[in-house]
């Protein structure tokens, strides 16, 4: 029988150290609802979302309630909208119709993102493809909780370098159309190498085409919890370093495993996946970075920061796997700047810079993410930005993803303000040397050697 | 069964037992077992119930005995049994 002591652990880490479920994510598949006429398909969009999801709310808030765990975040993730707006799309205006219909529809069934309004175009666009792209800025800017990701490359097809150099403008222009708060319809679109289909976690959450019609998948958190018990574990060597990571980490994903197989049960959706991610929130010690200092940096960013980093993200993986019959979306440690304190501080301690960042992704799970910089930085050297951090997840057969934030109107030395779980960004100073001609060359890089196996 | 652990978690004071029990009860939630322990100098107390005749659900309970809790200055949290469990056994 269960102990107090363990009752009280659990509960400590409840209740001290911000152990959470951070998101119940249902997939829905989008593919039943395409329609020609465009009004018919978006009537259908609605119908399909508000009856799927109609309970899910409420069920999470149940389970939150009898297990006396905090479930930050109900969400809902579709199938790539330009897939399902094909054929009644025929300008980005019609587009924009759909991330309407898609924001209204959660806001009637009361969660707090939607994400999939996305385009997978990682080898070449489709007319559609490219329609939804140059539609995302105006989605964006007129909906209040809609994401947007697009998947630019992939380790089996390369990189699509003109839908690179096409997403440094719509980054660009989503920042113009919302510089009134901070140009924050960028911490709302994510760019990907390597995207999973199940993915939880926003803003880059869509429901892949390989996915069953709906499908619970769970992002479980936990970034205080570890740091807490390394501090237990101070002076100790890695071997004990390593053993307490993965024992944390086993706790905090069978939370997750059995969350989500409640919530499954209860909206009969079937179970997908639990994603492993150590996600942080701008809360104080909620903070990725904080595990690593308590590894023993004095700032994340220090030297030893990316074994550090490699270190913790495998320990995460080797301890979740255990805990759950089902692993998958991104799983591994999350290293925002503007929603970690901790990430924020060596910003602007100067520990910590864009390059760095850069190294750190590639041990670690997503990419560059709510990266704040200069709102003067030229579309090109956005889109020379992304192609970087794409050929990393790209060669090392990983996911990789940005989510950077060209804030209209501050430079560095100034600091952005994007709110709640999305926290402020310190903004980061970019290399100031032109990439014009390599991202103009037009075309696509093709897959690396590694990746024909077959 | 439906077996669900309620915590107690406060300064110690008269009567704090006395007044979870009588709730418990009133409400046909039958305790297994008690064990109790001091930790910063804060009395914690936990209790193994089954609500398997309860007149109320888990949640209902669970917004009642946090209630009680606020009125007698203590912490009372009741949660099922499983999230211990999945978190502590194999």
């Amino acid at each position: 029988m269960i102990n107090i002591n363990e009752v009280l652990e659990t509960n400590k880490m409840i209740e001290k150290e911000n152990l959470d479920v951070r998101t119940i994510t249902l997939g829905i598949s989008l593919l039943d609802c395409i329609d020609s006429d465009l009004g018919r398909l978006n009537e259908k969009i609605y119908n399909k979302i508000t009856t799927v999801a109609k309970d899910l709310v409420s069920t999470g808030e149940t389970i939150e309630k009898e297990f006396g765990i905090p479930i930050v975040n109900k969400r809902i993730s579709v199938t790539p909208i330009a897939l399902i707006g094909g054929s009644a799309c025929r300008t980005s205006e019609d587009f924009v119709t759909i991330a309407r219909t898609l924001d209204r529809a959660r806001k009637d069934v009361g969660v707090n993102f939607l994400g999939g309004y996305s385009a997978l175009v990682s080898k070449g666009m489709t007319e559609a493809d490219e329609l939804l792209l140059r539609s995302i800025p105006q989605a964006l800017a007129q909906t209040e909780l809609v994401c947007s990701s697009v998947n630019l490359g992939s380790t089996k097809t390369g990189i699509d370098m003109d839908a690179v150099r096409l997403m440094g403008d719509i980054i660009k222009e989503t920042a113009e159309l919302t510089k009134d708060n901070d140009s924050i319809g960028c911490s709302k679109l994510v760019v990907f190498c390597n995207a999973p289909d199940d993915n939880p976690f926003m803003a880059g959450a869509f429901h892949g085409v390989t996915e069953a019609d709906a499908v619970i998948n769970v992002g479980v958190s936990g970034p205080g919890v570890v740091k807490n018990a390394l501090e237990r574990v101070r002076g100790e060597n890695f071997e004990v370093l390593c053993e307490t990571i993965k024992k944390t980490a086993f706790k905090v994903t069978r939370v997750g495993q059995l969350v989500a197989q409640e919530a499954s049960r209860r909206l009969g959706i079937p179970f997908g996946i639990v994603d492993l991610s150590l996600a942080p929130t701008p809360a104080i010690g909620d903070s990725v970075a904080d595990i690593l200092c308590e590894i023993g940096l004095e700032y994340a960013g220090a030297p030893g920061t990316t074994a550090a980093l490699a270190l913790l993200n495998d320990q995460v993986k080797k301890g979740g796997v255990m805990a759950s019959s089902y692993v998958g979306g991104l799983s591994g440690a999350f290293i925002p700047v503007s929603e970690d304190q901790g990430m924020i501080d060596a910003v602007n301690a100067g520990a910590l810079t864009l390059e760095k960042l850069e190294a750190m992704t590639c041990v670690c799970s997503v990419g560059l993410d709510m990266i704040a910089i200069p709102g003067d930085t030229k579309p090109t050297t956005i889109a020379g930005i992304i192609a970087d951090e794409l050929a990393i997840g790209m060669v090392n057969q990983k996911t990789t993803a940005v989510r950077i934030i060209p804030v209209i109107g501050k430079t560095v030395g100034d600091s952005a303000e994007f709110g709640g779980l999305l926290g402020y960004a310190p903004i980061m100073p970019v290399n100031r040397y032109s990439c014009d001609a390599f991202v103009n060359r037009g075309g696509r890089i093709p897959a690396p050697i590694h990746s024909f196996k077959n | 069964m439906k077996k669900t652990i309620i915590t107690v978690v406060g300064k110690d004071t008269v009567g704090i037992i006395a007044k979870v029990c009588t709730y418990l009860a009133e409400n046909k939630v039958n305790i297994l077992d008690i064990s109790q322990t001091i930790v910063d100098d804060y009395f914690n107390m936990m209790m193994i119930a089954d609500m398997g005749k309860a007149v109320k659900s888990v949640s209902e309970v669970s917004d009642d005995l946090d209630r009680l809790g606020e009125e007698i200055g203590v912490i009372i949290k009741c949660q099922r049994e499983e999230i211990f469990n999945s978190m502590h056994r194999l």
